[in-house]
């Protein structure tokens, strides 16, 4: 499969999906897709079929605002029809703007930041303690990263020598108030995970064939969890919303729509 | 004199089930030896998770350790565990419905003179108001093993509050009447219903003791299942009564009294009295000497009730 087509084809599923609901976060959506790309079509062990099975893969989006992306991937691949995202955001509807598990796909209920992290920790302590070869993912947003729990998080990971972990952060340098240096400063970013005692990859995050290089390094570090800094654009793929902070949770007009879904277009075919 | 907390007799059940059971995970932050769990980490290294000094941590992880199939305990302090990691509880624990039992050990003024920090006079309001979550307050050792050993069995959250000091016990060891999510009736009165949870059962069966001897009969109910609240059983007894009385070891805020309140209320007009901990900073004392300030003893509580009663005819 041409993954970076695909991520440019799943884009348009996005932006069709908040056009039609007129909510959604976007600019985030955009910068992670690739890393979900990736994992959901390439790298992680699971399948619609087989949401039960106790040696599946397990994913959390701990940026969980970014849910539209992973319900174009999960309906995409089969986790549900795609006809039901018709309901995404509306009355009585389990397609919420964040993900529940009462979906199929969805392990867990993530939205408020920080819980993504500590939460695959105990997934990924339970794959050790019962011997199993599971992997866990997790993908946090950059400005989450200014939240306590994920230092708790990271601490405890390096602690236990989670290597069967890998977390993903979604590098955009924007978060809703502006640029994520001048709210609350990150850098040096690889520096911190390291001295929790992570393995760190740095790469440039909207690229499906380094995030899959990445994703393959993760496997083979032992004694260690990876963390890949995924440095992406928000917004990505549609270039007048590419690096805006204003893009975080906007709704595009149709004249927007129209223009974003052809230069999407563009995008997809120049892939191929 | 019982010498046997609370917290203890939970470390002795989940130790009785643990070898048979490699589910059971027992998770502390830093409080192994507080919650008296010091036992189980050493006899079942492998089914034991520490996470330091951290609550939220202690919380999400369990809630992670859960959806892969273990039945986790997490115990920790109640002032923290129900308040720094209440947004970890909603969320991981109750919203996404996991198997995690949390044991907010050394609640309400258990840590007496060491002030309101360590105070969880706050813990039932705020783990009752968050759907899907259940909040038992056990009275003594024999209740609380039968709570425990009830919990393994199902995979619903819960969350547990016991006290630091051994408790007199209420039931006698080879006879706990115990129906899982129902109140005890502890004695059945016509004059005052007298409804308490957790180290409060004590002082209501004392007070309760002291009225009859004044001829003053009391419905007691020990009312370990703050929630699911037992509705029935509370207004049954209500229903024969002239008035009420709430005991609890918390604020009259959004607790039992509360409940009850709302109960009574809107379902069977009584006048209801609230007895708990005030709206403001505790008393400087060991959990004794606050309850005896506030009138959280038989005395007191009897001293209420003849109040409430003259009040009322």
């Amino acid at each position: 499969m041409n993954l970076k087509a695909k991520t440019f084809e799943l884009r348009k599923d996005v932006l069709t999906l908040i056009h039609r609901a007129r909510t959604g976060h976007i600019g985030g959506d955009f910068s992670v897709i690739d890393i979900l790309t990736v994992l959901y079509y390439k790298q992680m062990n699971i399948s619609p079929e087989k949401m039960d099975h106790p040696d599946r893969d397990r994913f959390v989006l701990s940026k969980g605002h970014s849910v539209e992306a992973l319900y174009a991937i999960l309906s995409d691949l089969g986790f549900f029809p795609k006809s039901e995202l018709d309901n995404y955001s509306q009355y009585g509807s389990k397609y919420i703007g964040h993900p529940n598990n009462k979906i199929n796909g969805i392990e867990m209920n993530s939205g408020s930041l920080g819980h993504g992290l500590p939460v695959s920790i105990g997934m990924a302590l339970a794959g050790k303690l019962d011997q199993k070869d599971y992997r866990v993912y997790t993908v946090m947003g950059d400005g989450e990263l200014a939240e306590g729990s994920v230092w708790e998080g990271a601490m405890a990971a390096g602690h236990y020598r989670l290597d069967n972990l890998c977390a993903v952060v979604d590098r955009n340098r924007l978060q809703i108030s502006g640029g994520t240096e001048t709210v609350m400063a990150h850098d040096p970013l690889e520096l911190r995970f390291a001295s929790f005692g992570w393995n760190v990859l740095s790469i440039p995050g909207n690229d499906v064939d380094a995030l899959n290089d990445a994703f393959d390094l993760a496997r083979r570090a032992k004694g260690k969890p990876t963390v890949i800094i995924a440095n992406t654009t928000k917004g990505c793929g549609v270039s007048f919303m590419e690096n805006q902070a204003g893009w975080h949770h906007r709704v595009p007009t149709d004249e927007e729509y129209q223009k974003g879904m052809e230069e999407l277009e563009q995008r997809r075919l120049a892939a191929l | 004199m019982n010498k046997i907390p609370n917290r203890q007799a939970i470390c002795e059940v989940l130790m009785e089930h643990a070898a048979a059971d490699k589910d059971i995970i027992v998770m502390c932050s830093d409080s192994r030896g507080s919650a008296s769990l010091a036992p189980y980490a050493a006899a079942f290294p492998e089914q034991f998770v520490e996470t330091g000094i951290a609550e939220q941590n202690l919380v999400s992880i369990a809630a992670g350790l859960a959806s892969c199939g273990k039945k986790v305990f997490a115990a920790s302090p109640a002032c923290f565990l129900a308040s720094r990691s209440l947004e970890q509880s909603k969320v991981d624990v109750a919203y996404s419905h996991t198997n995690v039992t949390l044991i907010g050990i050394s609640g309400g003024v258990s840590y007496g003179a060491l002030g309101m920090t360590h105070h969880s006079a706050q813990d039932i309001a705020a783990m009752a108001s968050i759907p899907n979550m259940r909040v038992y307050l056990p009275s003594d050792r024999h209740q609380t093993r039968k709570l425990i050993e009830t919990l393994l069995l199902d995979t619903d959250p819960a969350y547990i509050r016991v006290g630091r000091n051994p408790v007199e016990d209420i039931y006698m060891e080879d006879n706990v009447p115990f129906a899982f999510n129902k109140a005890t009736v502890l004695s059945e009165g016509e004059d005052l219903t007298i409804i308490a949870c957790g180290e409060m059962v004590r002082p209501a069966l004392e007070a309760s003791n002291l009225l009859a001897g004044e001829g003053i009969t009391c419905s007691v109910l020990d009312m370990y299942c703050v929630k699911p609240f037992d509705t029935e059983t509370a207004l049954a007894a209500i229903r024969k009564s002239k008035a009420v009385i709430t005991v609890e070891e918390h604020t009259t805020i959004g607790g039992l009294g509360a409940m009850v309140s709302q109960l009574a209320a809107s379902r069977c007009p009584k006048f209801v009295r609230n007895l708990g901990l005030p709206d403001e900073p505790v008393v400087t004392g060991t959990s004794a000497q606050v309850f005896a300030h506030y009138g959280l003893i038989g005395e007191g509580i009897a001293a209420s009730a003849r109040d409430l009663l003259k009040k009322i005819s």
